[in-house]
């Protein structure tokens, strides 16, 4: 279920309750997210759309602990995040989060392989459990023979499917992808959108996804839209759960 | 676990000219802190080699070198006396020494150098068995005949086995060539005492300093106290290493604190350029940055990361500065022994000391250039990197 009325009851997987933010600029304040709620349970699939400048971003970035908002808490499994130092945020983002990047956001200079061994370096596994993960996520988005090749020897598409190799690689309690298709074409996006597919239809992955493609937007389970603020929920769009 | 290094080495090898600037600082920086100090490493051992610790030298009390004491002959046989002399088959193994300094045109140069001529006695080469004739023959007792260290030869014109020179209004011929091992003695010139005396018009039975030979280096208390309690004699005396050690030390002394203070200021230089590579290096890279920490990595291993970025740097400086300076080893040059005013021939000694002081202190400079920028990196705000193209 995904709700935004903010009266869920009992424990749902993502909870914002009155989340808002607001930036400083030149002296004005700007109300990016006033009052938002949202619940998530385990294993939806959401898209978040809404002009540009609406705090898709933003909404994006609080829940996954990348900012703290200026009112309201964000509760994830059961911890209030909004209430942990940076410290703990830090190790938190590490153990519960995937981020997918509309850039990819990969590191150069390190290999298909490294880059999604970085994760399991901040866990407690074997050099050869690692190894084990990464080509287990590599193989599930189809790059397990590029292991080796640099970011610039990859395709855009190829790129982005092993920054959702990273973002899986640790087993997360959630994904969030911030325009994942948004710098490719039709054809590589939609490679990429039926891996994002299949992870939530086969192995069940939660994913929150922000996007400007209707295409995109249609393979979610419920499409929400950022508007003045606050989600509303004008098309619940999609293959119906 | 921390943002493994090859991150950092890999980024260093893709902003390579960047890089380069930043390892020539500190390698440069590193290269002459080492020749400087290895020079004064040089000239100390060169000093600290002269002497034996199984000699002693004996001086006119309060006299701070060789220059301003006197001996006199009766003090010498109260010298020969004592406790704790070495006596070979000339008797005790004393000699009494007179040190003139006269100049001769140096090679190749077109000036004059002042070397150091010592009068010794024939008994000299007993009291410091190091010093060994390697050509030619030891002066005979009573002639105009001179022996010259290794290093005179190769310093002055016309100073050469079987040559004829004058000075001091006589003639002299050189009739050796001695090795000392190294020594400030290689750089010295000696004849007979008593025959430097009469050239000079000094008085005969006066001296300025006596290199007594021991039985052992433990024999050097006894005699010490054995002369110092002596009422006819007022004398100080000394081991002669220690002797030589304290002479090095003014211009050791000098040369470290000079090469220290062209380091200091050098590695300023560097340390504005380590800091301006890991500056840009930060800023270019901020996306990255944010990336590893919305990954996961806290804000110590960001800092840890780039600290070690900028040691790469450091460390690869470092060891370039040692190797391109490693060929002085042992290359010979002058200087003037400051308290005799004479030209003194020594090598530059790179040890492994010096080496580990030139490499840490490279790293030194990595870290100053290193912590500031590593600390920016880590202080970023995520989600405004994030936004940044
Ligand atoms: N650090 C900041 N300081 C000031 N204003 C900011 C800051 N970050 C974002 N904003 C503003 O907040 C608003 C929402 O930004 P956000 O990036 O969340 O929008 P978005 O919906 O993701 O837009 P887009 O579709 O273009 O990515 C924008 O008006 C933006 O200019
Ligand atoms: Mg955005």
């Amino acid at each position: 279920m995904v709700q935004i009325d903010g009266r869920a009851a009992g424990e749902s997987l993502v909870r914002a309750r009155g989340l808002g933010k607001t930036y400083q600029r030149g002296g004005e304040e700007i109300h990016v997210l006033q009052g938002l709620n949202l619940d998530v349970d385990a294993g939806e699939f959401i898209a978040f759309m809404g002009p540009s400048g609406s705090g898709k971003t933003t909404l994006l970035n609080l829940l996954g602990g990348l900012d703290v908002p200026s009112e309201g808490s964000v509760t994830v499994a059961g911890d209030e995040i909004t209430r942990m130092s940076a410290r703990k945020l830090t190790t938190w983002r590490a153990r519960h989060v995937g981020f997918v990047f509309q850039m990819y956001n990969l590191i150069p200079v390190l290999t298909a392989f490294q880059n999604v061994e970085l994760p399991l370096l901040l866990t407690g596994l074997s050099k050869a459990e690692r190894r084990r993960h990464v080509e287990t996520a590599l193989t599930v988005v189809g790059l397990a023979d590029r292991m080796r090749h640099y970011p610039r020897q990859l395709s855009g598409g190829q790129e982005q499917r092993v920054g959702i190799a990273r973002a899986i690689v640790a087993d997360p309690t959630f994904l969030l992808c911030d325009e994942p298709t948004g710098d490719l074409d039709r054809k590589s996006a939609d490679e990429v959108l039926d891996l994002l597919g299949r992870l939530a239809g086969e192995h069940g992955k939660t994913i929150l996804m922000v996007t400007h493609d209707p295409l995109a937007a249609e393979r979610a389970h419920v499409v929400l839209h950022l508007e003045k603020g606050v989600l509303v929920d004008t098309v619940t769009a999609g293959r119906a759960r | 676990m921390a943002v493994p290094l090859i991150y950092n080495v890999r980024s260093l090898r893709a902003r390579w000219a960047s890089t380069v600037v930043a390892v020539l600082g500190i390698a440069g920086t590193v290269g002459v802190f080492v020749a400087m100090l290895s020079l004064a490493r040089g000239f100390e051992a060169t000093l600290i080699a002269s002497g034996s610790p199984r000699n002693a030298i004996v001086r006119r009390a309060g006299a701070t070198s060789e220059m301003d004491s006197s001996v006199v002959l009766d003090q010498i046989r109260v010298i020969e006396d004592a406790p704790g002399i070495e006596r070979g088959a000339g008797g005790a193994l004393v000699s009494p020494e007179v040190v003139v300094v006269a100049a001769f045109p140096l090679k190749g140069r077109g000036t004059e150098g002042n070397a150091q001529v010592r009068g010794v006695s024939p008994k000299a080469l007993a009291v410091r068995p190091t010093v060994k004739i390697v050509a030619g023959r030891f002066f005979q007792p009573g002639l105009t005949e001179l022996v010259v260290g290794r290093n005179v030869a190769g310093a002055y014109d016309g100073i050469d086995l079987g040559k004829t020179l004058r000075f001091g209004g006589a003639t002299w011929v050189v009739v050796g060539v001695f090795d000392s091992g190294g020594t400030a003695f290689d750089s010295e010139i000696w004849c007979d005492t008593t025959v430097l005396n009469q050239v000079f018009q000094r008085p005969q039975a006066l001296f300025q300093s006596a290199t007594a030979r021991l039985s052992s280096p433990e024999a050097l208390n006894g005699f010490k106290d054995a002369l110092t309690s002596d009422p006819r004699v007022t004398v100080q005396v000394d081991r002669e290493v220690d002797y030589y050690a304290k002479q090095s030390r003014q211009l050791t002394t000098l040369i470290t604190v000079l090469g220290t203070i062209i380091a200091v200021v050098m590695g300023i230089g560097a340390v504005f350029g380590a800091l301006n590579t890991m500056y840009s290096a930060v800023a270019e890279r901020s996306r990255e940055i944010a990336t590893l920490r919305a990954l996961g990595f806290g804000s110590g291993s960001i800092v840890l990361s780039f600290v070690a970025e900028s040691l790469c740097i450091a460390l690869v400086g470092g060891v370039l500065g040692c190797v391109v300076v490693l060929p002085l080893n042992g290359l010979t040059t002058g200087t003037i022994n400051w308290q005799t005013f004479s030209h003194l021939a020594f090598a530059f000694q790179i040890t492994p000391l010096l080496l580990t002081w030139g490499i840490a202190f490279a790293l030194l400079m990595g870290l100053v250039g290193g912590v500031p920028p590593a600390v920016r990196a880590a202080r970023a705000r995520i989600a405004a990197a994030l936004r940044e193209l």
